[in-house]
């Protein structure tokens, strides 16, 4: 078999239990909330009576594992139920926000890896000061939360400088200048952290494969500097640049839930929160199963590259 | 303790432990001395959202409270949630690393399919919904964390130990029957300490980082208690008004995991503290090579026929305290055509001085003497342009390790190729062609089918054939061969020896071979240089050198070579090792181990000697040892 299609067929199997235990527990989690939904939205002054019909009406009287039975059928029709708050399906509520995260995430991706690549390839070509520069620009990189870089970013480009939008989202079909501009000091505060971490590693990986034998070898038989550093140098780099570039993709996942916070942009990561304080499970459970298959998407994206770019893993 | 004296060592580490210090003693000291800040509503609304003066010293936030105190009382539930995710990592990651690298079998299969499962898990969402169930919990909240954090170090952890459990001193404490407890504890964590405290110090930030996020979404700590996060997002929800708000506790976060971080990275270098050059030392070794360059005398060129020709070379590496030279005064050349080998144990400056011929030495090295003239050129004082055009062009490259020197993402094909297009100028089909070609004559029988495959598809013999005709693409007068069959077995040695004597006849290039086995000078060459402690001890015709060795080290050479000794008989070896350089002896380097010494061998330095033409030898008592 096609070695990438096996990894990726290895990748959807580990998938498929993966998003089982992970909306399960995410069921019963939930379940042992103090609070509940019917308390949320019928305040403490409503009669035994209107709670239960109100959990009848939403099958919340039901056992837990039934429940998820329930849960598990229509997820599997493509259909992860309703807001119990706004009754609005849990998979349009996703899909209004899906847009808003992953240009985000693909945005601050893309940043990190064109400026923290280029720096790390820089810096371990140029050594001494270069090389230096690149180890204290990550770890500033490293230390300042993102939170707190989108607000300063806020209070110096859009209150001071009035370049940009201090918040909010303009949807790229409104109008695509409109939404670079929305996006742009999000991009830049989710992506010092990625900048960092990929500028550091790929100064790493590049000192490692220049120190290697067939560089040396390609060297002393007249292959010239340019083709030593790209053709050779950073394409054995990539490999290891790849692995971290798809560990980074998960930690920023993580970091748009803030980044979107600070600058008010209406993703998945508000929609999170505010459902999660709201104990609105249907929303929750349709969360955690995207974002998990986000997540397993990257590292099927990182296991396929991987296979790419690394004829070694390639079963003859 | 050794390391940690090196750790204090370093102004950075101390620094950075004097801020934790301090700020552990604050998270410890503040709420005790301002009991009431954790419970304050509102401060002084009048006074409220001040900038710093010295009776705020950082201010006032919107409701008047005094940012400093909150500041310092905040330290302790952000430090407290740090320590409890870095607990429950160490509890989990530690024992469970260090039993899947040491145990090995199902323990380690089953330790890494955890640990792959919790990388495809979205850390951030799953902490949310944990919250969601425990409110304001932040035990909940960093445990949880922790949990999902265990398995990067727990990985960390067992890659560490790995290569520790096949040392030799651990298989001896198997041996002896200590139990596996013990030899874990009492062996093994000591030697993975170092490892663990660097990615401790490291996740202690990102600890940081998490417990900050989740308290800025106000996840963690209940209002009013200050905490960093917090004050973030408080100061963020009256930031167009108040932008100084969040400039302390964000000042404050990035500081202290601007200490983790810097301790983690201090900590690993004086763990790993490493021996390799600098990068700064190589820049100045090239400036001072340079500098040493011009003030060495111009030699004149070399007599026309020699295509090289190496004179008094002398290579210095940059020590510890002061310069080690490697090779002194090394003298030889090679004519067009001709094959000359270089003969002599590990260590005796061989490949060094092949090194210096391209101008490529490792490390810190430099050319502190001498001259090697090749195509017209000095090459000891020549550009890097003048050097790189030579490369490929005029001297091919070939070393002992043919598995390491193709680069392992491309096709030998391309490899081969692209020299083709570097050096030739060729297009791409024609270098394809030519590529081919080249294969054909390196005796592959399908040169088409050996052409697509992978460096780690081909076999050590192969991947030399390959090495060999990449450095032939520029068609070079000379071929430099590193030891190129020591790495092989002997019916594969025997076809490269084969290949390299056709070239010579073939393209009349001249070869310089460096080896240690005298079948391959007796198979190939026409003349030997033999090298011993960085000097030549003998040089001259491959056939005087075999019947009429003048050089004691020679002859013990020759007959330690299996080769040449009789069958079934014991292998004489010469007693003792090659005197590394630096500390050479001041006469015959070759004295303590030379079974025809007399003291006046080591009183002086022996110079170089021909006392039968054109056979050269560097002993005093030659004309004792040998009667013509």
């Amino acid at each position: 078999m096609n070695p990438v299609l096996r990894v990726m067929a290895r990748r959807c199997v580990m998938a498929v239990p993966l998003l089982f235990v992970v909306s399960a527990l995410t069921f019963l989690l939930v379940s042992l909330t103090p609070g509940n939904a019917a308390q949320e939205i019928l305040g403490t002054s409503a009669t035994p009576a209107e709670y239960a019909a109100f959990n009848r009406a939403l099958g919340l009287n039901l056992p837990l594992y039934e429940q998820y039975w329930d849960w598990l059928r229509h997820a599997l029709t493509g259909n992860l139920g309703q807001s119990i708050f706004t009754g609005q399906p849990v998979v349009q509520a996703i899909g209004q926000r899906l847009p808003v995260t992953l240009s985000l995430l693909v945005g601050a991706l893309a940043v990190s890896a064109v400026i923290g690549v280029g720096l790390g390839v820089f810096s371990a070509l140029r050594g001494g000061a270069g090389g230096r520069a690149a180890d204290v620009l990550a770890l500033i990189g490293f230390s300042l939360p993102a939170f707190w870089v989108g607000a300063e970013l806020i209070v110096i480009f859009a209150v001071w400088l009035n370049w940009f939008p201090a918040t909010g989202y303009v949807s790229v079909s409104d109008s695509p200048a409109g939404w670079l501009r929305s996006l742009i000091l999000p991009v830049a505060a989710l992506a010092l952290y990625g900048i960092a971490s990929l500028a550091k590693q790929t100064r790493e990986a590049m000192l490692d494969v220049l120190a290697s034998e067939h560089i040396r070898m390609a060297r002393v038989n007249g292959i010239s500097p340019v083709s030593i550093v790209f053709r050779h140098a950073l394409r054995n780099a990539s490999i290891r640049v790849v692995t971290v570039l798809g560990l980074l993709a998960v930690g920023l996942l993580g970091g748009t839930v803030l980044v979107e916070n600070v600058f008010a942009l209406p993703g998945l990561g508000s929609l999170m929160v505010t459902a999660a304080t709201q104990h609105d499970l249907p929303v929750v459970a349709g969360m955690v199963v995207y974002f998990t298959v986000i997540v397993v998407a990257i590292n099927l994206l990182v296991d396929v590259a991987y296979v790419w770019l690394n004829p070694r893993v390639r079963v003859r | 303790m050794s390391f940690l004296r090196r750790l204090l060592r370093r102004p950075l580490a101390l620094a950075c432990c004097a801020y934790l210090a301090i700020v552990t003693a604050v998270a410890i000291v503040a709420p005790i001395v301002m009991p009431s800040v954790n419970s304050q509503d509102a401060g002084d609304l009048f006074a409220a959202n001040q900038l710093p003066s010295w009776s705020h010293l950082l201010g006032t936030d919107t409701l008047g409270r005094d940012v400093l105190s909150r500041l310092l009382v905040g330290d302790r539930v952000t430090l407290i949630g740090v320590v409890e995710a870095l607990v429950v990592l160490l509890v989990l990651a530690v024992p469970l690393g260090l039993a899947a690298g040491y145990l090995g079998g199902w323990t380690d299969r089953v330790v890494t399919w955890l640990a792959d499962l919790t990388f495809s898990l979205p850390a951030v969402v799953i902490i949310i919904v944990v919250l969601s169930v425990f409110p304001a919990s932040m035990l909940a909240g960093m445990v949880t964390f922790g949990v999902i954090a265990a398995p990067g170090l727990m990985r960390i952890v067992r890659s560490a130990t790995l290569p520790i459990r096949e040392e030799l001193y651990v298989k001896a404490a198997e041996a002896s029957g200590l139990s596996r407890t013990y030899i874990l504890t009492r062996h093994i964590l000591p030697r993975i300490a170092g490892v663990v405290i660097v990615q401790a110090s490291l996740l202690a930030a990102v600890a940081l980082g998490v417990q900050t996020g989740l308290a800025f979404l106000k996840l963690l700590v209940a209002a009013p208690a200050p905490s960093w996060g917090g004050m973030v997002a408080d100061g963020t929800s009256v930031l167009l008004l108040h932008p100084w708000l969040i400039v302390p506790p964000g000042a404050a976060i990035a500081i202290t995991m601007l200490a983790l971080s810097l301790l983690g990275d201090t900590v690993r270098d004086a763990t790993v503290e490493n021996w390799s050059a600098p990068v700064a030392t190589r820049a100045a070794t090239k400036a001072r090579a340079k500098a040493e360059a011009q003030a060495r005398a111009e030699t004149a060129p070399p007599a026309e026929g020699r295509l090289l020709d190496v004179r008094q070379l002398s290579i210095s590496f940059l020590g510890r305290e002061r310069d080690v030279r490697v090779v002194e005064d090394v003298t030889f050349d090679v004519a067009a055509g001709e094959i000359v080998g270089i003969v002599g144990e590990s260590g005796c400056g061989k490949s060094v001085t092949t090194a210096a011929i391209v101008g490529l030495l490792p490390g810190s090295g430099r050319i502190d003497g001498g001259s090697i003239w090749f195509g017209g050129k000095d090459l000891s004082r020549a550009s890097e342009a003048d050097l790189r055009a030579l490369r490929g062009r005029k001297i091919g490259f070939v070393s002992q390790e043919p598995m390491v020197s193709l680069d392992p993402v491309y096709r030998v094909g391309a490899q081969i190729a692209e020299a083709l297009r570097q050096h030739r100028g060729l297009s791409r089909p024609a270098a394809r062609a030519r590529t081919l070609e080249l294969l054909r004559d390196m005796h592959f029988t399908d040169p088409g089918a050996v052409a697509v495959r992978y460096p780690h598809e081909i076999s050590g013999g192969m991947a030399q054939r390959v090495a060999i005709a990449r450095a032939l693409a520029g068609e070079p007068e000379l071929l430099i061969a590193d030891e190129p069959t020591t790495a092989l077995d002997v019916t594969v040695q025997a076809e490269i020896l084969e290949l390299l004597r056709e070239l010579r006849t073939t393209r009349q290039m001249a070869v310089l071979i460096v080896t240690h086995d005298w079948g391959v000078v007796a198979d190939l060459c026409d003349r030997v240089v033999v090298m011993y402690a960085g000097q030549i001890v003998e040089r001259s015709d491959t056939q005087s050198v075999f019947d009429t060795p003048l050089h004691p080290y020679t002859e013990a050479l020759l007959a330690s070579n299996p080769h040449l000794a009789p069958e079934a008989a014991t292998l004489p070896v010469i007693p003792g090792t090659v005197p590394p350089p630096g500390s050479w002896p001041a006469g015959c380097r070759f004295s303590a181990r030379c079974r025809y010494a007399v003291p006046a061998c080591s009183a002086h330095a022996v110079p170089i000697d021909a006392p039968y033409q054109a056979h050269e030898t560097r002993c005093i008592r030659v004309d004792q040892l040998i009667k013509p």
